[in-house]
């Protein structure tokens, strides 16, 4: 009996073909959503804690202000002197790299082309801290930055863009706004990271050069540092804070004005983006499978009263009031049904392309997928129900009398 | 087989209202073929209907075998016609897009009869009201008597005791109309009981025994000499 609704069931659908797919896009859409978010989720942050441990987990971010959950900067937002950052390479041992970044956004000219990019101003232990290697050529001397000379060194995409093909960039100037430099160095590439972000997109210059060229000042808004391997992490966060809260006059019950965090505390705040945008769409999702319940139960009280003589037969010939129950509960779970298969086929086809643009981890979760259909089919029974009632509540005579 | 005591059928409110059915009693036996004439509106189909529990009386009692009908539930009343009962109709009744051999198996899915049992039965069925080379029509492409010779197909595949069938020939040309009752009549002859309605005196020349209908109320029998 129930293969023979369900076979039945899947002749009305394909009898009205055009109307079933419709009626079950609010389905489909709600599931796809539902799949992609979990499946997208999932392999971002995968993504994410892969690049920690892969970049180096033991990599320190000091900003100043303090950061209450997203978006929550404090008021007190004092940068960092150049002072600060000598005094943390001397007193702290448990540093294997340390070094202050500056950063704005710049165009960059060379010939007769010009290149808006993310200029840096930072010191050599950037490049063991960021673990960049040089394709050619080498990192600042000593003299370029302590005295702050105009030397830079390029990311792959930028020597793309402004340079032709076989250029040879070193030796060669850029003109950046008010001031030119000569390359002294050009980075191997390594591509986007986790963010989206391209790391190549970078002209590198010392950190003085930057100071005196450009912010016109002595302050420092990042200071990333490497520490040592054999040290744990907490360790070093708390000499560093206690150093810079002396440093700074806070008294000892004082919050800190600053911030010392690690990746993964970068990634609790990514978190809690990503969950809150799980929630938006999780509502999106929720709203769309509640109209696409709503659009099968209205297709089915229309196929209900187009097929009231065939319900009239049906009891004729001996069906009783569950049997037609049935058979229209059933069309409606696998009308919702396949508009979940479609949905779970376009969830996972977008969280494809999606992983794939922003270079994240493919995860498709079987556990969501099987859920989404599940649910999908239990839509199916809620609004379904109400039609599939008001078939079997015919009274035969007036089923079959329905013109 | 059959009896029918004091059934008055009215319908509406207790204000506007309008019997149907005046006091009809009524026995018929095992093996017979009834027909039902009389004019329209006179309440031939209302009996047939209650006759075949599509429809219940408002008063009085109905009994088949030794079952009292009229105390049966809704599901029984389904039971009922799924076991004992076959239906015939003027408009046909088959089911649109559905192959004839799928509108014959049909009964037999409510039965519980297996697919395979199920299709053979059907194909029997049909070959013995002669279509057994339409099987995969729909009814669309069949012409009026084809599509009732399935219809009879469809309502003998259970081997129901009793055939209820309204006007079957309504809708059919003179020499169609023949065919389909030469067609009851055999399996008549086979032991089912009918019950039919109709207004044509022609058609009601084929049964055993002919009731009339008038304004809600049985008259005369007359007895054809068979
Ligand atoms: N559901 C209903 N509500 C009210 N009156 C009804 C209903 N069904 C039938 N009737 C009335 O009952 C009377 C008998 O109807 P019925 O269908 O039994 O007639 P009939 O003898 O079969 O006529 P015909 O030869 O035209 O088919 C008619 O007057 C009809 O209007
Ligand atoms: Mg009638």
């Amino acid at each position: 009996m129930l293969i023979n609704a369900f076979l039945q069931a899947l002749r009305e659908i394909r009898r009205n073909l055009m109307r079933s797919l419709l009626t079950a896009m609010g389905i489909v859409i709600g599931i796809a959503s539902v799949i992609a978010m979990v499946n997208i989720g999932k392999g971002a942050s995968l993504s994410i804690t892969n690049s920690i441990s892969k970049l180096g987990s033991n990599i320190l971010f000091l900003t100043p202000g303090q950061q209450h959950g997203p978006g929550g900067q404090s008021a007190v937002a004092i940068p960092f002197k150049t002072k600060d950052v000598d005094l943390l390479r001397e007193s702290i041992t448990a540093l294997e790299a340390i070094s202050a970044v500056e950063s704005s956004t710049m165009t960059a000219l060379y010939g007769d082309q010009n290149y808006q990019t993310s200029i840096k101003g930072i010191e050599n232990d950037y490049f063991k801290i960021q673990e960049f290697s040089f394709h050619e050529g080498r990192d600042f001397t000593n003299n370029e930055l302590r005295s702050g000379l105009n030397s830079c060194v390029l990311g792959k995409t930028v020597v793309d863009k402004l340079f032709i093909k076989g250029e040879d960039p070193i030796g060669k100037k850029l003109r950046l706004q008010k001031f030119s430099c000569e390359v002294v160095g050009v980075l191997n590439p390594k591509g986007a990271n986790t963010f989206g972000m391209d790391q190549d997109d970078v002209i590198l210059v010392p950190l003085k050069m930057f100071l005196r060229r450009i912010s016109g000042n002595d302050n420092v808004h990042l200071i990333m540092v490497k520490v040592k391997e054999n040290i744990p992490l907490e360790e070093a966060t708390v000499q560093i804070s206690q150093l810079i809260h002396e440093r700074r006059h806070l008294k000892a019950d004082e919050e800190d004005n600053f911030s010392v965090r690690n990746m993964s505390a970068l990634l609790d705040t990514i978190s809690q983006i990503t969950g809150m945008l799980t929630i938006m769409l999780g509502a999106v999702a929720a709203i769309s499978l509640i109209v696409g319940g709503i659009g099968i139960m209205n297709i089915m009280l229309v196929s209900v009263t187009e097929r009231t003589r065939e319900i009239g037969i049906r009891m004729a010939i001996g069906a009783m009031p569950q049997d037609i129950l049935i058979q229209f509960l059933i069309e409606a779970i696998v009308l919702s049904g396949l508009g979940g298969i479609v949905g779970v086929i376009f969830g996972i086809s977008i969280t494809m392309v999606v992983s794939h643009f922003m270079h994240f981890t493919l995860i498709i979760d079987p556990t969501i997928t099987i859920i989404s259909l599940l649910f999908s089919m239990l839509i199916g029974i809620v609004f379904g129900i109400i039609p599939a009632r008001k078939a079997s509540n015919m009274n035969p005579i007036d089923a079959l009398r329905y013109e | 087989m059959i009896e029918l005591g004091g059934i008055n059928k009215v319908y509406g409110t207790s204000e506007a209202s309008s019997t149907v059915l005046k006091d009809v009693n009524l026995k018929i036996k095992e093996g017979e073929f009834v027909a039902i004439m009389g004019p329209s509106g006179s309440g031939k189909s209302t009996l047939l209907n209650i006759l075949g529990t599509l429809d219940v009386p408002s008063s009085g009692k109905y009994t088949f075998l030794d079952t009292d009908v009229t105390s049966l539930t809704k599901d029984q009343r389904s039971l009922f016609r799924r076991y004992l009962l076959g239906f015939i109709f003027q408009g046909f009744n088959l089911l649109k897009k559905t192959t004839a051999i799928d509108n014959v198996e049909m009964p037999l899915i409510y039965l519980g009869v297996k697919a395979k049992e199920r299709r053979e039965r059907a194909y029997e069925a049909l070959k013995s009201v002669g279509l057994e080379n339409r099987a995969e029509y729909e009814p669309s492409k069949l012409s009026g008597g084809q599509q009732q010779r399935v219809a009879i197909a469809r309502a003998i595949v259970t081997n129901p005791k009793v055939l209820i069938a309204d006007e079957p020939t309504g809708n059919l040309d003179t020499s169609r109309s023949h065919e389909i009752m030469q067609i009851l009549q055999e399996f008549n002859k086979n032991g089912i009981t009918i019950i039919m309605v109709t207004h044509e005196e022609e058609i009601a020349s084929y049964a055993s025994r002919v009731l009339h209908v008038r304004d809600g109320i049985l008259e005369k029998e007359v007895h054809n000499a068979h």
